[in-house]
């Protein structure tokens, strides 16, 4: 399990951000140490792990709904022209929710659709077309910026 | 768009503190199982692992850290952590032992991982084979009631899942021969040559 600690933690970063990302990385491993004894044997222990941690980013983006506090002046979005992966980044965390997941469960992973379907609800084809919508975005955002 | 990886780039360094964090969180829910760690000693870096209720195994780097751990985790449970802490005091008195400062080892032992006679000979080897003295396989048999199983002693020693800390370094051949040893013959001697000392 100690294997998927950096590949979680990309996860979780490219969903959630790097703010709460790491709170959720420690809910994500803490659950799944609680749960690993119950884990069939043969189980894809990365694809449960990404299936935790999903419901894990869901869980803070709920509870950071709930703690929002209005702002006169959202924060500056910081552009960094001469970091890419940056732009990358920023471009990631601007795509709608499904895409996002979609992009950061198949690109940052490996998982196969079937598997990222079952965590996201729907179909495989849906999951890559939600995946590939995703990175036609990213490729208009960072297009548009360069 | 392989560039996506790039965008989110994850250093070690973050991965252990958050492992670090991880281990000090499922120790204080109780659900850290087996705790292990390094320690570097003159006889290679050795593993060494704890459950809550005392040190389980002690391992040369010879009989390979990962396959130990996989050992580990099927046979007392899949809640295997990095946790240097719970194996602090152990570390503490390995540096003491190997420094010449220290004679017997005071933890707790975990003995689960050895059953029937084996565990009576590493029982009487822990507590009646002293630092400084040996003991021949057939003495050892005799100890633990059964003179005759001097190759079941051969056995238990081979298979001792807390060598150092149990001695089966100190069980050598009646002839004088150095005999065999999990750690390699070279760690056998390094050990005796210290408490010779």
């Amino acid at each position: 399990m100690a294997e998927f600690g950096p590949t979680v933690l990309r996860v979780v970063r490219a969903v959630l951000g790097p703010a709460d990302a790491d709170d959720a990385w420690s809910e994500t491993f803490l659950a799944a140490l609680r749960a690993y004894p119950q884990l069939p044997a043969g189980a894809n222990v990365e694809a449960w792990l990404v299936t935790i941690a999903h419901r894990k980013a869901i869980d803070v983006t709920r509870a950071a709904a709930r703690h929002a506090v209005p702002v006169a002046d959202p924060p500056e979005t910081r552009a960094e022209p001469d970091l890419p992966d940056l732009d990358l980044a920023a471009a990631v965390a601007a795509l709608p929710p499904k895409q996002r997941q979609a992009v950061a469960y198949h690109y940052l992973t490996g998982l196969p659709y079937a598997e990222i379907a079952e965590i996201l609800g729907g179909s495989a084809d849906a999951a890559r077309r939600a995946a590939a919508d995703g990175i036609a975005a990213l490729r208009r955002t960072i297009g548009a910026n360069r | 768009m392989n560039d996506v990886l790039d965008a989110f780039p994850v250093e070690e360094s973050d991965v252990d503190l958050l492992r670090a964090r991880l281990a000090a969180a499922a120790e204080a829910d109780g659900i850290l199982d087996v705790a292990y760690r390094t320690v570097d000693t003159p006889v290679g870096p050795l593993l060494l692992a704890a459950t809550e209720q005392g040190l389980v195994r002690v391992a040369y780097p010879n009989q390979g850290h990962e396959a130990v751990l996989q050992a580990l985790a099927d046979r007392i449970s899949p809640r295997v952590l990095h946790a240097p802490a719970r194996l602090d005091p152990v570390a503490r008195q390995l540096d003491d032992y190997f420094a010449g400062r220290r004679r017997r080892f005071d933890i707790p032992l975990d003995w689960r991982l050895s059953t029937g006679f084996r565990s009576t000979v590493l029982h009487h080897l822990a507590t009646d084979v002293d630092y400084g003295h040996t003991a021949s396989y057939g003495a050892l048999a005799e100890l633990a009631g059964n003179p005759r199983a001097v190759r079941a002693v051969g056995t238990a020693c081979a298979t001792n899942p807390l060598p150092v800390v149990v001695p089966c370094h100190r069980v050598v051949r009646s002839d004088g021969a150095i005999g065999n040893y999990a750690g390699g013959v070279e760690a056998k001697r390094t050990l005796l040559e210290l408490e010779a000392a």
